[in-house]
């Protein structure tokens, strides 16, 4: 049996589509993971790097902490924080935020700080107040390379996420777990299948929000 | 009016970027700051703006010291253009333009209505309001950028050395378009150049700037180019300044030479015997316009065989500069003088212009004089 007759088992399977350990079910929980986690790494790491990037000021120590952040190994720290602070939702959330928040924060402090200075100060000479030159100058040129940074923050915690059946969590990562425990490589491989779609939906996702919000001057495509 | 008053700049490094400069810039004027690199300009004119804030002295706009104001408020109150333009690239011409206004704002509707005007006034075609920054070339983007600086009407206009990232045809025309702008507005424009060209031809008044932030020279043009205060300011003029500055003298009193203008259907035989030997003379048409230069003794009176008569100069519009260049550049050594609607004045050779020149010299001599006698009088 090759991966290919695995995929098309496990989807085919009707009783794999409803009930609780349903694939609807797991994807849900698996989804409020990624949506979960990825917002509160933006809630740290967004702010810190507008405000870096914009003063220019705390690069250094922002490289330091992120480095740091970067060579915490994911699986230990979920260990860590399962023996520290038992079952739930917070041991899975910490090591995934902890893994979203560099690559938001180095990019977003780098897309800002590596913009031409000229609007800037363009922006400023005519007495823009400061808030506004970080809002209605900086950021939407910045934009592309901001998504960017929240793009494979998304996609690193949607492949990650998968660790929170070590806990007795859902998500698409139980049918990894319980297929290895159970010998059922259908079910793992089914996982792992639903773990790469997740990944493709994000990029999708992102493409479409950049779209939408990254002004067509910024994009910067010449059609003519 | 803007007055500069004894301020310096010191960097933390320890740079003296302006060293006790005075200036006052007057109203309804284009003061231009010159000088080699790094003495001192920008600093200058960010100081104005507080985008930079002076070591020591004060400067005052109307009479009221510019900390005196928020400083937002006084930046609004200015308009500033950059090197290159620094427009955002993720709104269209016509928001990029309509910026001041909203800041001040005012309703969006009301501040595009402005920005369209604007595009207007700086010589942009409409068609442009809706496309961005990266479609439009570099002379049209500091167009823009003007624009931007005028939308809220600023009494004061700063200017960063704004065309020097453009080639030279599309500055000429960035310089006329200015020229024309502040012709119909009469702003008090601050103007940062290293290009000495340019100051002469935009400037009312020119400010020479040596390293160190030491003003050399404050005068207008035509006076820093016949009498430069000292041997850098002569320098920085360049080796034609005597030629240079022909362009501030007229060729209105130009004593010139009707005799040697005919009109086709003239008798050139009768001529001929009058003037042979006497040189070339230019033939009209029957409306004076100038058809070209004929030898007397050679020519049969076809028109086609003429010898071109090259450009024209046009008497009252054209300077002393224009015409010895016509006259250097004619084959007979002499200029073409026509009238604004192209018939022809007379003719002034090299000599004749030469002339002219001195008369020039003398009178502004006497000029001077008379302003000093005033002086001492008082
Ligand atoms: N932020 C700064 N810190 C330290 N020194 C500075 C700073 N900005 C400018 N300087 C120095 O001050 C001097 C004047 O600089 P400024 O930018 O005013 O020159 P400039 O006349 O505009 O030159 P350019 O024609 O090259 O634009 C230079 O020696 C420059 O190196
Ligand atoms: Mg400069």
């Amino acid at each position: 049996m090759n991966v290919l007759n695995f995929i098309q088992s496990f989807f085919s399977d009707g009783s794999h589509w409803h009930g609780y350990d349903g694939i609807p079910q797991r994807v849900w929980e698996h989804l409020q993971y990624t949506a979960g986690a990825l917002a509160i790494a933006a809630a740290v790491g967004l702010p810190i790097g507008l405000v870096t990037g914009h003063t220019g000021r705390g690069g250094n120590a922002l490289a330091f902490v992120s480095a740091g952040a970067r060579a915490l190994p994911t699986f230990g720290l979920l260990v860590l924080m399962f023996v520290w602070l038992g079952l739930g939702i917070v041991p899975v959330m910490i090591p995934l935020v902890v893994l979203a928040v560099p690559p938001i924060l180095i990019t977003t402090y780098e897309a800002i700080r590596t913009l031409d200075p000229s609007p800037v100060d363009a922006a400023r000479g005519m007495g823009m107040p400061e808030a506004k030159v970080l809002f209605q100058v900086e950021v939407p040129a910045a934009l592309p390379l901001i998504l960017s940074g929240l793009r494979s923050a998304a996609i690193q915690i949607v492949s990650t996420a998968t660790i929170a059946a070590y806990v007795s969590l859902g998500g698409v990562g139980r049918y990894i777990l319980d297929g290895l425990y159970q010998r059922n490589y259908e079910k793992v491989v089914g996982g792992a299948a639903l773990t790469a779609i997740l990944a493709l939906l994000v990029l999708v996702l992102f493409w479409a929000i950049a779209r939408v919000a990254v002004s067509p001057g910024v994009r910067r495509r010449r059609t003519v | 009016m803007i007055a500069i008053e004894d301020v310096s700049k010191r960097y933390a490094d320890g740079t003296v970027a302006v060293d006790r400069l005075s200036l006052q810039i007057p109203n309804h004027s284009i003061t231009v700051l010159v000088g080699p690199s790094g003495c001192g300009k920008t600093t200058t004119l960010r100081m104005i703006n507080r985008m930079i804030e002076p070591s020591s002295g004060t400067i005052r706009v109307n009479g009221e010291d510019i900390l005196r104001k928020p400083v937002n408020a006084l930046r609004q109150s200015m308009g500033y253009v950059i090197q290159n333009a620094g427009l955002f690239q993720h709104r269209t011409i016509l928001d990029n333009i309509a910026t001041v206004p909203r800041l001040l704002g005012w309703s969006k509707q009301r501040a595009r209505a402005r920005a369209a005007e604007l595009m207007e006034r700086v010589g942009l075609d409409p068609a442009m309001a809706r496309r961005y920054p990266y479609q439009l070339s570099g002379g049209q983007q500091q167009r823009v950028g003007v624009a931007r600086a005028l939308a809220a009407d600023p009494p004061i206009l700063l200017m960063d050395e704004p065309f020097s990232a453009v080639d030279p045809v599309v500055r000429r025309g960035l310089q006329e378009e200015l020229l024309r702008i502040q012709g119909e507005l009469g702003k008090a424009i601050v103007f940062v150049t290293h290009d000495m060209d340019e100051a002469i031809t935009i400037g009312d008044r020119v400010a020479v700037l040596r390293t160190g932030g030491k003003l050399a020279q404050f005068a207008a043009p035509d006076e820093l180019l016949s009498a430069p205060a000292d041997a850098f300011v002569e320098e920085f003029l360049g080796g034609d300044r005597g030629i240079r500055g022909l362009s501030f003298l007229s060729t209105r009193d130009l004593a010139l030479d009707r005799s040697r203008v005919f009109p086709v259907g003239s008798d050139w035989q009768q001529l001929a015997g009058e003037s042979a030997g006497a040189g070339p003379v230019l033939v009209t048409d029957a409306d004076a316009k100038p058809l070209g230069w004929a030898d007397l003794t050679v020519w049969a009176g076809d028109v086609q065989a003429l010898e071109p008569h090259g450009q024209a100069f046009e008497v009252g519009k054209d300077s002393l500069r224009v015409a010895l260049d016509r006259a250097v550049l004619s084959p007979t050594g002499q200029a073409v003088a026509v009238d604004g609607a192209g018939r022809v004045l007379g003719l002034a050779g090299q000599e004749t212009v030469a002339a002219a020149i001195r008369a020039a010299r003398q009178r502004r001599a006497a000029d001077s004089e008379g302003v000093s006698t005033v002086k001492a009088a008082r």
